[in-house]
């Protein structure tokens, strides 16, 4: 899951509306652990990378459905999802882990091994 | 507008705002709470010969999603685990928005459907129910002599 920092991206691409899907990020002494709904999408329809210092998380979603069919309620209004983060310094964007599970996103993001903590030991 | 304790916060005000909106707009929902937010998310549609009904329910074992089709109404129930740390992790939460617990969803469909003739089936985290019309509420084309 690598992409070079420098590819210019459509900016139609960016501005087709999106909904925001729902994240749960949980950080501990090794990295960042970032977990997104997105129901519909499947795996080929995920697209993460990340841009300068940005994370950019975008899903299209797949579903079939019949051709003569008249929607009576919707909650669902959008086939895409689209979220962005800012990382900080201190992760290293070039590993970047991601599976894709029954529509939720696991995104492992190390830190980069200088920036782990460190136990400072008091002298005196 | 109602007087809020820190009217300089955007978002407690935005968030208030919509809460109004909703009123406003739907004023007299169902008394089943057919209303939007609720996890999973719902989108329902008809065809001829079906009723389709979407749920949006990521992170499920399909063998743990209860579905349930009695006179027309449908009922969707299960649980979510949680992704989070337990108890005694040193883990830090940062941002925690995803739905966790038991849900319950229930929709009154139309009471032409043929509660033999369902299926249902989870891919990418959506539960898809399709549920066949009655042959006799089938719109049927009558010939004219």
């Amino acid at each position: 899951m690598e992409q070079s920092a420098n590819i210019v991206r459509e900016p139609q691409a960016a501005e087709q509306p999106a909904l925001v899907p729902p994240v749960d990020v949980i950080e501990d002494e090794s990295g960042i652990t970032l977990y997104a709904d997105l129901p519909g999408v499947p795996r080929d329809g995920l697209d993460v990378h990340i841009d300068g210092e940005v994370l950019v998380i975008e899903g299209e979603m797949g579903l079939e459905m019949p051709k003569d069919m008249e929607a009576t309620h919707v909650e669902v209004g959008l086939p895409r999802y689209r979220r962005v983060f800012t990382l900080s310094k201190e992760l290293d964007p070039g590993r970047l882990q991601a599976e894709m599970k029954q529509g939720v996103l696991k995104l492992r993001i190390q830190k980069a091994e200088r920036a782990r903590p460190r136990r400072i030991e008091v002298s005196g | 507008m109602d007087f809020s304790l820190f009217p300089r916060d955007l978002f407690a005000e935005l968030d208030r705002l919509q809460r109004q909106m909703q009123q406003a707009f739907e004023f007299s929902p169902s008394i089943r709470g057919f209303a939007r937010g609720g996890y999973p998310a719902l989108n329902v549609a008809s065809t001829p010969q079906s009723a389709e009904i979407y749920a949006f329910a990521p992170g499920l074992d399909p063998a743990q999603i209860h579905v349930q089709l009695e006179r027309g109404v449908l009922s969707i129930s299960g649980e979510r685990g949680s992704d989070l740390p337990a108890g005694e992790s040193t883990a830090s939460v940062h941002v925690a928005e995803r739905f966790t617990g038991r849900f319950h969803r229930v929709i009154t469909l139309s009471d032409d459907l043929d509660a033999e003739q369902v299926r249902a089936s989870y891919r990418d985290g959506v539960l898809h129910v399709s549920i066949q019309r009655q042959q006799a509420a089938q719109p049927r084309r009558i010939q004219v002599n």
